[in-house]
């Protein structure tokens, strides 16, 4: 490459940085910004004030947010949980076992991953309602499996098919139970893939909105998102938008920390399960 | 130290097809025995039985004087070397070596002990902290011998071990095999498709075909004394060249000119109509260049030379010949089988560097007659083979390999 | 190795069926008590809930108002599809739909050729940064450029007041189009960097070598571009594609944020939501709910279908 293509390419990675981080420092300097600042017409604050997440945290908007976020975390989480686990068997049989219905298991996957998410809230609603299940967290944890147990089975059926296996056969004959060959070598090879599906899965859990506000209609159970797209009405005297930012960019830091941390295998793992040759 | 010892076994899958069908065999204890044949034969599958990762359908293995037809693979107390080499990745070089001694819980101070040992052995010390994944091809070979060596194992089992390599690192790590195994004086099985790796590597050699035995010698008998069409073409490089012929009295009038055989083998060919003799490639010289005195032992004939090939330390030359449509099919089908894809038939002749035969032109050539051997085309036999030089060639094999385990003791 | 090729294929031996082994069958069964739970349990969030769609849609059905529920059979359709609310909001969701995945695929495969050829360096740095936006949730990308559009908070129409028509009093989510252009932006945003890692692992698959076998044939790179890369990456461009397009006919979280459907911005999504949620009518709302589905499913078709697009040779099955 000579000097000016890499220039050129340089530029380009600078631009890319740009258009990722600019909307999220964006958001980042919105919720530094004072009431009055708030319609300053500028992108920066004139002065830092820490009163939108004051007001989040610890002022009249906490007993609607901080809820809302132990909701959230806590709804995720399980979902994650249940979806990975369910789909570690299932990924172990479609990698490993020789059944008819395999395709059928991997197509119902897709299909359900591509399933218009509002098509199945209609009647979910209609059914949580009657049951009971509206606005709790097992009335979102169990729609959430939707979003989740699809791509969940898919990446790791893929992680899961470049294992390999026959590492458990060498363990065998080195010395190894099979519940020693299990643990001491499969495990450690499943466990990135299983690790890298989680954080995935967790991801498309954090970012439903639908669900949320469809089917809850207090802080019970209702999610940081639907709480977020909520609140807009929910201030009487001055704009919802610092506390708002704030929130935003409370919600964010956990996605882009995993971001930070685990980026290597997060490329690997939804490039994994989508395009392989 | 064991001997291993197979008698009548079967493997059958699933669906009723013998994978290993009828295989009896003895491997004594510190014996390097090679497991021969094209793909699909059945040799690895046979190695697996013996370290236990297949179910034996019928008969008994045997090591050490116990049966472990029905023992997990970690009770047989056996070492394997996979042909990718199965090297954890999740683990160091370090730890990849140690970990049979890890599973059998060995102390730590012991474990650096045998793996430093090891290492050094195959010269890994500077690789311990690395991950396979950062190893050369040859080094991982290394790593997964290091794994293999560093358990006091009763045997060593190979799975074609040396096919993911190039052709100069093969040729090291097979001598490095060779000297290892006569320094631990350790029983050995070797599973390979490679013939070179066959004939230096082996102490005696079992070739099978579609699941069955067809020979079990010394690399020599093997070259010298095959019991039959298969055997004598898989075994020698370029392969032994068949020929059509028929009986004249006491000698073959073969598509070279007559070969003549003298009364005792005569005897054994008579009341054949077609037959087919099997001559080396080394059998045959320029004839300009071969010796007067050595002259009678053979037959002369001139036949023009389609290429030849020189190689600085030999040379060969192709001359097509005719064959009768019925030959020329059945040595398609062996060549297929012998996974080799023969086209054409014509027979290879090794001749000295030196000489000076040109391609496209008539030329003459000596055939060493004492030692080709007729096949019987139908059942594939050889109707030639002396059996008792056989076996004298592999008593003689068997000689050797104590002499050598004794001088590695001490 | 032999160990495999000494078994035959199941498909030439006809003794298989007779002699299906024990072994087989435990497999089979093993097989499906590992998987079974996960299909199970996607059956029942998605199948159930459609089927029960599909039966509440024959209905006139309020929640409010339970005690005359009647059945009226395709007649909420009929209804549905003769509003001109249908209409538009059917329009708006394809205007959308083809003009994000339009932009996002080109956008994208500019991405992806960047963070191909960029420094050995920058890579990590731009494979991290690329995730933010993927990671970051919707409602807050949509947040985040309402407040940045906004006239009430936001630096855009200072920012870009040389631009004639726009001053500081311009309400962007005042009318349609002004407000579709910042929902599709807020969308493109998000969503570009997972098509260009998707096209990205597509480039990569790609080899070198035929990049300089073009260029010993003389090929310009633009040639190379057209006539070496792209069609050897079909199959992850049409994957991405389809993923994207049935992703963006959903969607509905920018439009509640931004806009709340207001000026004509409503989305089939948002009007399911509207009639089963906010107007608790099931019926109707079942019957857009059902339509958007089979919308989804005649998209899924066609691509597949008309655009040959194997998802199993995509996915490595």
């Amino acid at each position: 490459m000579s000097t000016r293509e890499k220039v050129g390419w340089g530029i380009g990675g600078l631009i890319i940085i740009i258009y990722c981080l600019f909307p999220v420092a964006w958001i980042i300097s919105l919720s530094f910004k004072s009431s009055d600042d708030i319609s300053n017409g500028q992108f920066l604050p004139t002065v830092f004030s820490g009163a939108n997440y004051e007001q989040i945290l610890v002022g009249d908007a906490a007993g609607l947010f901080l809820p809302a976020l132990v909701n959230s975390f806590g709804i995720c989480l399980i979902a994650t949980f249940i979806s990975c686990l369910l789909s570690m068997f299932a990924a172990y049989a479609i990698a490993r076992l020789d059944f008819p219905g395999k395709k059928l298991i991997l197509s119902t996957a897709l299909a359900v991953a591509i399933f218009p998410v509002i098509s199945i809230v209609t009647p979910l609603f209609n059914l949580w309602r009657q049951i009971g299940l509206y606005n709790t967290w097992p009335g979102l944890i169990i729609p959430y499996l939707s979003l989740t147990l699809p791509i969940s089975i898919w990446t790791l059926s893929a992680f899961f098919r470049e294992i390999p296996w026959e590492m458990e056969q060498a363990a065998q004959v080195d010395g190894a139970t099979p519940w020693q060959a299990f643990r001491k070598v499969i495990v450690p090879l499943a466990a990135p893939g299983v690790f890298t599906t989680a954080i995935i899965a967790f991801f498309l859990a954090w970012n439903d909105f639908v669900y949320g506000i469809s089917l809850t209609s207090t802080e019970a159970a209702r999610p940081v998102p639907a709480a977020l797209g909520l609140f807009s009405g929910a201030s009487q005297f001055e704009s919802p938008n610092g506390p708002i930012a704030a929130a935003a960019v409370i919600v964010t830091i956990p996605v882009v920390l995993l971001v930070l941390l685990f980026q290597r295998r997060i490329v690997a793992g939804l490039t994994n399960g989508a395009v392989k040759g | 130290m064991a001997s291993i010892e197979m008698s009548h076994i079967v493997k059958q899958y699933g669906d009723g097809y013998p994978a290993v069908n009828d295989v009896s065999l003895d491997i004594a204890d510190g014996e390097f025995m090679i497991l021969v044949g094209p793909s699909g034969c059945g040799k690895s599958t046979l190695l697996r039985m013996i370290v236990g990762l297949e179910d034996i359908t019928s008969g008994d293995m045997v090591i050490a004087g116990d049966r472990v037809n029905d023992k997990a693979p970690r009770d047989r107390n056996l070492s394997m070397v996979f042909q990718n080499y199965a090297l954890y990745p999740h683990l160091s070089v370090y730890e990849n070596i140690a970990f049979p001694l890890r599973l059998a819980k060995v102390p730590d101070s012991e474990v650096r002990k045998r793996v430093e040992e090891a290492a050094s052995v195959l010269e890994l010390q500077e690789h311990l902290e690395r991950k396979p994944a950062n190893l050369s091809g040859g080094q991982r070979q290394r790593v997964a011998m290091g794994r293999a060596i560093v358990r006091a194992a009763d045997a060593f089992l190979f799975d074609e071990p040396l096919s993911n390599l190039d052709a100069k690192l093969r040729g090291q790590m097979r001598t490095e095999i060779a000297r290892l195994q006569r320094r631990l004086g350790i029983t050995t099985v070797y599973v390979t498709h490679d013939q070179t790796e066959a004939m230096t590597l082996g102490d005696r050699v079992c070739v099978l075909r579609k699941g069955v035995i067809q020979q079990v010698a010394s690399p020599r008998e093997l070259y010298e004394q095959p019991v039959n069409l298969f055997v004598a073409g898989f075994i020698g490089s370029p392969p032994m060249n068949f020929l059509p012929a028929s009986v004249e009295g006491t000698s073959l009038s073969t598509p070279f000119g007559k070969v003549e055989l003298g009364e005792e083998r005569a005897e054994k060919v008579k009341g054949y109509d077609l037959l087919l003799v099997g001559i080396r490639p080394e059998y045959f010289e320029d004839a300009s260049l071969v010796d007067e005195a050595k002259k009678p032992y053979g037959s002369t004939f001139t036949a023009r030379v389609d290429v030849t090939e020189w190689l600085g330390d030999a040379q060969y030359a192709y001359i097509p010949y005719e064959a009768p449509a019925e030959i020329a099919e059945q040595l398609k089908q062996l060549s297929r089988e012998l996974d080799s894809d023969q086209l054409r038939t014509q027979a290879v002749v090794s001749i000295d560097s030196t000489s000076r035969i040109r391609e496209g032109h008539e030329a003459e050539f000596w055939l060493d007659t004492r030692k080709v051997h007729v096949f019987d085309p139908k059942t594939g036999e050889n109707l030639t083979r002396d059996a008792e030089a056989g076996r004298k060639l592999t008593e003689m094999a068997a000689e050797d390999r104590i002499e050598q385990v004794e001088r590695a003791k001490v | 190795m032999s160990a495999t090729l000494d078994r035959p294929t199941s498909a030439i031996d006809p003794t298989r069926g007779a002699r299906l082994n024990e072994k087989v069958r435990a497999e089979r069964r093993l097989g499906w008590y590992l998987a079974g739970p996960a299909f199970a349990v996607m059956l029942l969030v998605t199948a159930y809930p459609i089927i029960q769609a599909v039966y509440d849609s024959l209905f006139d059905y309020r929640l409010t108002d339970p005690e005359n529920s009647s059945f009226v059979g395709l007649g909420n359709y009929g209804v549905i599809l003769t509003d001109p609310v249908w209409w538009t909001s059917f329009g708006v969701t394809v205007f959308i739909t083809v003009v994000t995945v339009a932009v996002e695929l080109v956008l994208g495969f500019a991405l992806a050729l960047v963070m191909l050829n960029a420094l050995r360096g920058l890579r990590p740095v731009l494979r991290t940064v690329i995730l933010i936006p993927y990671a970051v949730i919707t409602v807050v990308s949509a947040f985040a450029w309402q407040f940045a559009f906004s006239v009430e908070s936001g630096f855009v129409n200072s920012w870009f007041s040389w631009i004639p028509g726009v001053t500081a009093e311009t309400d962007w989510f005042g009318t349609q189009g002004a407000s579709l252009f910042v929902i599709c932006l807020a969308e493109i945003w998000k969503t570009t960097p997972f098509i260009s890692l998707l096209l990205l692992a597509g480039l990569a698959q790609v080899p070198d070598v035929l990049q300089e076998a073009a260029k010993v044939d003389g090929a310009t790179w633009w040639q190379r571009l057209r006539r070496v890369t792209l069609p050897n990456m079909k199959a992850a461009i049409m994957v991405a594609v389809l993923f994207r397009t049935l992703d963006a006919f959903r969607v509905f979280d920018s439009v509640f944020v931004m806009t709340a459907g207001a000026n004509g911005t409503e989305t089939v999504s948002f009007l399911a939501y509207r009639q089963t949620i906010e107007r608790v009518e099931i019926g109707l709302g079942s019957a857009v709910s059902v339509l958007l589905f089979l919308s989804v499913v005649l998209i899924s078709a066609l691509f597949i279908k008309g655009f040959k697009v194997d998802l199993s040779q995509a996915r490595g099955e």
